[in-house]
């Protein structure tokens, strides 16, 4: 056992921290008022290799593990995760999806300018009427010979707007049901796709969300992932990934927020005192940092695991519920510490909350992490 | 044109400075090190000249003198993009014992950038030892540096304005904050790269040591705020003249 990151792992946390403290913070504020796309650190993010970092240099990438991944994602998330979504989304769902099952033709083609950052992916699964049960596809895929005609909407898009490559999931074979669903790359700007408004969400409101609408579009056959059918075991296996990259956004956030409670209960007095020395104050933080490291350790856990090879999918769930779970507890008591000054925009706080709840919800909510893990159990 | 950067290990500027028990010694234990705030914007500058075209820069080395637990700061250093790394395997114990080793691996060069001081014990001494033990030119307070036609064109801070230069090679250029905007954050694909590139260790020299630490002491603790009312602006002025003597 080594609970000693390495040389490179430390650096690349720095990397990212040193980017999110001095650049991602300027506008963060702003851009969630706004809900303004971060296109310019997008650009800067993948100059820095965030994009694709856990690809293969082969294809462009960073070339480097998923415990370095953890480690980046945390420190991006602590002062926007908007931007570590996007970061997320691109790396564990599109470039692994692509890198881990695609054919050659399709990784030279799509995963390079993926994985180098100079293109973005989304990844298209949910739809308006199949969200968590992912296996009621409705967007179908019908066989053409040479080409595909799909026809469907996709909802919650992130990237879906800032994408040019889609990763998406359709139904080739209904009365197969999930096993005739089928994984294809579409080139966003095929002709019959239109995209519905920008979403007005409760957070990550610079990222962004919106349905998706595919009216009779040509998707070559060469764009299929894998075999017709393998659809849906293909993304019940990248959201293994996924989850990874969702929980350190998790970590992130609440991680950030205890490091702004700590120093603001250092700060603020009350009572002739600071008020870190009021117990009440600094059993909370005590409690906070419990969450925190274990959550940050589940994630490394899983992690660790992708790294070595072996299955990580339970480890992965275990990461993202709990780790989403404490986000909200502990983005939720650090506007608490704020007191009054942690309801307003100023203090950075609020928004973390906002932000903590949506890694309840999105890829797998709560309650699916929940199913996943105990059905192996009693399995 | 060949440019040595000289690299401090120093603690992370947010570390909590804590002194062995006798006070003789700075105690490092959980320190995380970086790489000398002023050298690493000297590294981004040299960077940048690299980087321009028609610079005729061809290398950029990085050099320090530490054990190997600083490796890190120097690959770091080859992360940010510095070509080859260079370390005397030796404890940095003083200003001239640091300069007269970085002197055995400093010949060569036509640019050396040194920070104007470290952020751990603020000697400001190593870079103006070691162009004297070299024989060359240096030049402190250097806040802006180009080079044009073989020149290295300086802008340097003097009171009340600043000073333009222009110095044959080889020179010394020790160098102020304004060298660069901002430390370059290392690229993925530099990490990568930093793997093979070469990290050469170099045996000290004998070397007299010539300064021992005698005490450290942290400043004092800092005192309460004091608050005047409207009312009050006698008891105020009583109080910068006669307690804070700024008046
Ligand atoms: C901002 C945002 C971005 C998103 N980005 C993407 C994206 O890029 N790509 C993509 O494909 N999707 C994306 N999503 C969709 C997201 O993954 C889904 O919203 C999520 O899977 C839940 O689906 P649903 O919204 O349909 O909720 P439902 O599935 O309708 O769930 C409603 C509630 O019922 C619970 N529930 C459902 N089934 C069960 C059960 N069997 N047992 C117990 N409880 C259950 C759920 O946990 C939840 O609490 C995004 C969503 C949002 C909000």
């Amino acid at each position: 056992m080594n609970f000693e990151f390495s040389e490179e792992q430390l650096m690349i946390q720095q990397a990212a921290r040193d980017y999110a403290q001095r650049e991602l913070i300027k506008d963060v504020i702003e851009r969630d008022n706004h809900a303004i796309f971060p296109t310019q650190h997008v650009k800067a993010l993948a100059e820095l290799g965030f994009m694709g970092m856990m690809v293969s240099p082969d294809y462009d990438g960073g070339g480097m593990d998923a415990i370095s991944y953890v480690l980046a994602v945390e420190e991006l998330s602590k002062v926007d995760a908007s931007a570590s979504v996007i970061v997320s989304v691109n790396n564990s769902l599109v470039c692994y999806g692509l890198e881990k099952y695609g054919n050659e033709a399709q990784k030279q083609k799509y995963l390079r300018p993926l994985a180098s950052g100079n293109k973005i992916g989304a990844f298209l699964l949910s739809e308006p009427e199949a969200g968590s049960d992912a296996t009621s596809q409705r967007t179908t895929a019908e066989d053409k010979g040479d080409y595909y005609l799909v026809n469907g909407t996709k909802n919650w898009i992130t990237n879906a707007n800032s994408a040019s490559t889609y990763i998406l999931i359709a139904q080739t074979n209904p009365s197969k049901k999930h096993k005739g669903i089928t994984a294809l790359i579409v080139e966003k700007d095929s002709p019959g796709i239109t995209l519905g408004p920008h979403e007005d969400k409760m957070g990550m409101r610079s990222s962004d969300t919106h349905s998706v609408m595919f009216n009779d579009v040509k998707v070559p056959k060469v764009n299929r992932i894998g075999e017709e059918g393998f659809g849906f075991t293909f993304a019940m296996k990248v959201l293994e990934g996924g989850r990874i990259g969702i929980a350190s956004q998790a970590v992130g956030l609440a991680s950030g927020a205890l490091e702004r409670a700590t120093a603001y209960a250092k700060e603020r007095k009350a009572f002739g005192t600071v008020i870190a020395n009021h117990q009440a104050i600094a059993f909370k933080l005590a409690d906070m940092a419990v969450k925190v490291e274990n959550a940050r350790n589940l994630c490394l856990k899983a992690a660790w695991l992708k790294d070595q090879g072996k299955p990580y999918g339970i480890a992965s769930a275990m990461a993202k519920v709990y780790a989403a779970d404490i986000a909200m507890e502990v983005t939720t008591e650090a506007v608490q510490i704020h007191g009054g000054y942690g309801y307003v925009k100023e203090y950075h706080v609020e928004r973390l909350m906002r932000e903590a709840k949506l890694t309840q919800i999105y890829e797998g909510t709560s309650e699916v992490q929940k199913i996943i893990i105990s059905r192996d159990l009693i399995k | 044109m060949k440019i040595l950067v000289l690299i401090g290990n120093v603690p992370d500027t947010t570390t909590k400075i804590k002194f062995n028990a006798d006070k003789t010694m700075f105690d490092a234990t959980g320190v995380q090190w970086i790489i000398n705030p002023w050298d690493e914007l000297a590294l981004t500058r040299a960077m940048e000249l690299k980087e321009t075209a028609g610079s005729g820069i061809e290398t950029i080395t990085v050099a320090n003198v530490g054990h190997q637990e600083t490796e890190a700061t120097l690959r770091k250093a080859l992360a940010i993009g510095a070509d080859k790394a260079i370390r005397v395997d030796a404890d940095a114990k003083d200003a001239f014992y640091v300069a007269s080793q970085l002197a055995l691996v400093s010949q060569g060069y036509d640019l050396i950038f040194a920070g104007v001081e470290a952020s751990d014990y603020n000697g400001a001494a190593v870079g103006g030892m070691l162009a004297e033990l070299l024989g060359i030119q240096s030049v402190s307070s250097v806040s802006g540096l180009q080079i044009d036609g073989g020149l290295v064109k300086i802008t340097r801070e003097i009171e009340g304005g600043s000073q333009a230069l222009s110095v044959a090679a080889p020179v010394m250029a020790i160098v102020q904050k304004g060298i660069a905007k901002e430390p370059r954050i290392p690229a993925m694909r530099g990490i990568m790269m930093a793997r093979s590139k070469p990290l050469e260790v170099v045996q000290p020299s004998e070397t007299e040591i010539r300064m021992s630490f005698e005490a450290f002491d942290l400043p004092p603790a800092k005192a309460a705020c004091k608050k005047f009312t409207e009312e009050q602006a006698k008891e105020l002025i009583h109080a910068l003249r006669e307690e804070a003597k700024v008046l």
